[in-house]
Formats: structure tokens, sequence, C-alpha cells
């Protein structure tokens, strides 16, 4: 991105003056580095959200941000359905609260390292993932509608996960407002038999390290210490998710015109929030976030499974489980005072501060957790949200590297076996299901995460806990 | 990821998008084309009957468990009507990359070349 294009407002933060259609300014965070490795897309993409109704203060986009589906990925925007705000199917896109959760484990390295491949074929085994795998659970159709009103509590009343780990779930688990009615025959079709996996893609199950923990005592408080083991889970909502971003971009796209809705581009298909196209969206897309819950819970479930047959011992408590991509009505102070909005958060992650409502009692101190995942072969990220961060992007933070190249140009570059044979060199075992989705997710196709998170963390985002590298992955 | 599809007519645009579709999961040449499965599909314009019959073998291939490597399509204005052949998705023999979630309207547009031809394309969600 060409720099000349932004206001340079602080090391990490550039502006892009409002001019134009655009209601309000954008804002990047980013070093200059990150900033000029962006895309120009997200330059575009940032002042296309810009002008749509009903925004409030900035189009935001994260450090990791890169070229998306009319919202930048790591893009963050708030409407007011007083100002005539919208919600937009394609700000929250297809995979529904895809997110990440990671459990304590309370093992240490050395006591992974003699059972390393024996643990790694267990997990692959046990939790399906991939394309086309199914999972153990055929939900009729009465127990999807319950599924999709009830999340992770649902999970855990069905036996899968425990009562503890509800309160380290965004929402306790259970986000409000589903409605399960606004979801079709066809996206609860397409998600009967894909409870309890995976996923493709960039989606993984790691076993990982700490290997360097920041700002002590933050850290021993939270009981992170280097030498420590965690997993880490990265899914979503499935092909629910994916089902219900389709139809209702198409219907948003059809219906703009009615509500006088002009698009800068079609993939910012919107619907005012106070409208019923809108509130159906809401009651649909509130359901998939459930569904992604779940989801996780059972996944969670399944990884616990196969930690007891090596480590009987084990419970794998929850740290905590964050969505990325979602649209959740919050309260924020903007302008002086307190304006109920609607937060679009695509390919970033809330990031709450200290003290706020929505953190549990224990967290409360230290801010909401951050999970920043990385790549099979770097590093992933422990971060929590900061006080600073409620008013810079309304408590949102960044969420993963980034891709620094298309899954094409990936597999010109790498050959799967050769990608698994050289991360094993490096203590890393992949388990996965395609050596061609493995040379696409291959490390070297991602940015930096590191500086991802420098960047976060110099910009008063969010504050960075520890560091882990990855020693078991199953890719999806 | 972006998919392209090139036809003498805008149907032959429409049939090769959906084997760069399938391209995008796995070799469409591994693909038996022994199975039938018949689509219909209408739009208010040609960029939206293309995202249409995407996501329409998308949802086939996640429900069905299926992979196409033939696709014969006619479109009359903007009704689509389609057999794509195919096999059910075997892990060892295709060897699938990804899911594809859906298609997007980024860098969507069904258009005529200059001189002959038609082109039809968009990026999928994966």
């Amino acid at each position: 991105m060409d720099l000349n294009l932004l206001s340079r407002v602080s090391a990490y933060e550039w502006h892009i003056p409002q001019k134009g259609t655009m209601r309000v300014p954008g804002i990047i965070y980013g070093d200059e580095a990150l900033i000029r490795d962006m895309d120009l897309k997200v330059y575009e993409q940032v002042v296309n959200v810009a002008t749509l109704p009903g925004i409030v203060q900035a189009s935001f986009a994260m450090p990791d941000a890169h070229w998306g589906y009319g919202f930048p990925i790591g893009g963050v925007a708030a409407f007011d359905p007083q100002q005539g705000g919208v919600v937009s199917a394609g700000g929250v896109g297809f995979d529904i609260s895809c997110g990440v959760r990671a459990l304590y484990t309370g093992l240490r390295a050395d006591d992974i390292t003699p059972v390393n491949e024996k643990l790694a074929d267990l997990l692959f085994a046990q939790v399906p993932a991939g394309v086309g795998s199914t999972g153990r659970l055929h939900l009729k159709p009465k127990e999807m509608d319950d599924m999709l009103a009830g999340g992770a509590q649902w999970a855990v009343q069905r036996g899968y996960g425990t009562a503890k780990d509800l309160s380290h779930i965004e929402e306790h688990g259970c986000m409000t407002g589903a409605k399960p009615a606004y979801v079709s025959d066809q996206a609860k079709k397409r998600q009967q038999d894909e409870m309890g996996t995976l996923g493709s893609g960039n989606h993984y199950l790691e076993i990982q390290e700490v290997v360097e923990t920041f700002h002590d005592p933050l850290s021993e408080k939270l009981g992170i210490h280097s030498g420590d083991i965690l997993v880490s889970i990265h899914c979503g909502s499935r092909g629910l998710g994916h089902q219900i971003g389709t139809e209702y971009l198409k219907k948003m796209v059809v219906a703009a015109s009615q509500y006088g809705i002009t698009l800068p581009d079609r993939e910012l298909a919107c619907a005012p929030i106070d409208s019923p196209l809108g509130q159906e969206y809401l009651g649909a897309m509130r359901a998939a976030i459930n569904c992604a819950l779940a989801n996780r819970e059972i996944v969670t479930h399944l990884v616990r499974q196969a930690f007891s047959e090596i480590f009987p011992q084990t419970s794998l408590p929850l740290l905590y489980d964050v969505s990325h991509n979602t649209c959740k009505m919050e309260e924020h102070q903007i302008g002086g005072r307190s304006r109920r909005v609607f937060v679009h958060r695509k390919g970033a992650t809330r990031a709450f501060g200290p003290g706020h409502a929505a953190i549990p009692p224990d967290l409360q101190a230290f801010g909401q957790p951050v999970l920043i995942g990385g790549t099979m072969g770097t590093a992933s990220y422990l971060l929590v949200g900061t006080k600073e961060g409620m008013d810079l992007a309304y408590g949102s933070a960044c969420h993963g590297a980034g891709r620094r190249m298309s899954r094409h140009q990936a597999t010109r570059q790498w050959k799967g076996q050769r990608v698994i044979q050289e991360l094993a060199a490096h203590g890393i075992l992949i388990r996965s299901p395609s050596a061609r989705g493995v040379a696409e997710e291959a490390p070297g196709a991602y940015k930096d995460v590191t500086a991802v998170v420098d960047a976060a963390e110099q910009a008063h985002l969010a504050r960075k806990v520890a560091k882990m590298r990855p020693l078991i992955c199953i890719k999806g | 990821m972006g998919i392209r599809g090139f036809g003498i007519t805008k149907p032959q645009a429409f049939e090769q998008a959906a084997v760069a579709l399938t391209a995008v999961v796995t070799d469409p040449r591994q693909v038996d084309t022994q199975m039938e499965r018949h689509f219909t599909c209408d739009a208010p314009d040609d960029e939206l009957l293309l995202v249409d019959w995407l996501n329409a073998l998308i949802y086939e291939m996640a429900c069905g468990h299926m992979v196409f490597g033939r696709f014969d399509v006619t479109i009359t204005d903007h009704h689509l009507s389609a057999i794509a052949h195919g096999e059910p998705v075997v892990r060892m023999k295709h060897e699938p990359a990804v899911e594809i979630k859906g298609a997007t309207y980024t860098e969507l547009a069904v258009r005529q070349m200059e001189g002959n031809g038609w082109v039809a394309q968009c990026v999928v969600d994966v």
C-alpha cells in the first residue's frame, strides 16, 4: 500500500481521511512495514466500508489486514441502528464465528516428547478433519434447533465438555437472540453430520509449547509458564455458517435497492438492522455462532478423550474461547456517551479490556484473553485486551498472521510431503488427510505473525502474554 | 481463490468455471463422470446466476459428498439448467485439498470478450 494515501498519526496508527461518499474516516493499525506490505485492496475495502449507512466513528483495519470479500479480513466496523445502521452478511462472512480456543494441559514439554507420535495419531484418529469428514453425531431436526439455540451450553447438556468451560467462552457459550427458524433447511442439512469436525483450509488442532512469556507477573497469574503445554483448536460453524452466509448475502444484494442502499461492492451486501431482513439475518447469524461454539465444545471433548488415553490424570480446563467472524450488539463509549452499536469483526478478535462485564470474574483483572493463531511452523500468541483498546477499535485486535501468498502460489512453491518432512526435522509433527492442503498452508505462505502481534501491542490494542510453538498439528 | 472459465458461448464459460471450481478441490482429470446430478437456477442477472450455479455445486459437493469433472449447461435468459457429471469423493483417490465455503461477489464478472468468447469468473472462499 502506498503510504502517501494515508495520514500518519503515530508509528502504529494511520488514517484515511474522509472524502467522497465516505461517512467516516478509515483507521489502519500497524507498523510501516506491515502497512507497506498490505494490498491496495485493503485500502479500497476500508474506504468502501466507510460508506455504509449508519457507520460510527471509523472503518478500522487490524495489523493483519488483507484483501477479503467486501470487508477486509481484519476489518472492524460498528453501526448504530438509531442512525439507519446496517448489518452486513458480507461483513461477517461465510465462516461465521470461526474462532480459536486454548486448553491448559498441566503438562510440560518433557511429558509430550516420549509419546508425541502416539498422541498425534490418537488425535488424528479421534477428531474428524479435512474435506467431507463427518462427526459421530447425526442431528435430527429438533436436536439441530436445540443446538442452534443453545450453543456450547447445549453441548455440555449432551455430555460434551464441562459446565466449567462455559464461563470462559464468549457469551458464556450461548449467543442470545439466535433464531433457528431463520436458518434454512438447506443450511441445517449441510450441518447435520458435521458437528465435532475441524473442517479444512486454515483450521487446525495443535499441541503447543509455551516458549516465551511476557509482562510477568501477568503470564504467571494466568497460569502460563515457559515449557507448559497448551492445546489450541481453530474451527467454526462449518457448513451451516457457510450456507447462511451464502443465502443471506444474496438476499441482501437483491434487497439493497429496496432499502435505498447503494453498494460500492456487492460483497458488502447489507440491510438496515431494524428491517425484517436485518433481523432475520441477525437471528440466523447468532444461531451460526451457537453452532460454532457447540462445535468447538464437542471437538474439545474429543481431544480430552484422546489425552485421557495417555495422560489419565489430565482434565484440560479451558483457558478461553474467542470468535472471529461475528456481528454483536455492544455498548461502547463513543463521543463521550454510551451507545448501543452492532460491531462487525471480520477476521478480527474481540479483545475487551480489564474490568469489562463480559469477562469472567477470574479474568476481570487481566482483560479478555486473545488467541492469535500463527502457522504450523512458526508460532501462536496469547494476549489480553487493554483499557486503551476499548477506545481505539471497540475492544478489538488482530486474529492471525494473514496470508502472504495465494494457495495456488503456495502449491507451486512447496510440496506437502516435503513440508511435513521439514517440519518433522524441527520437531513438529503434522497429521493431515491432504498433502496438497499442507502445501497450501505452508508456513512460508503466511506473513510474520510476530510482527503482527508486536504491532497490535505497540498500538495498544492488546498486550502480549505468551508465545507458543507448535509440537503437533492436526490439519484439516 | 479466484476461478475463471472461458468459452465460445456463455454456457461454455459457466461450464469451465465449474471445472475450475473442481480444480480448487482436486484434479478434475481424476474425476470419473459416471454419475449425474441435475441443477436449475434463476437469478436477476448473469453475474448472480453464476454465483447461484457455483453455490448449487458447492452445496451438492458438501451434502452429497460429490466431485464433478464434466458439465453440460444451457442458459435461457437468466435461467440455467445443467447436468454435472461426477462421482462420490474418495479421499485416497482425490486427495481433496480444501472445502469450498461459498462463491463470493468479489471479482465477479460474466462478460463477452473483445472478439470472440465469454469469460465467467469470481473468487470462492475456502
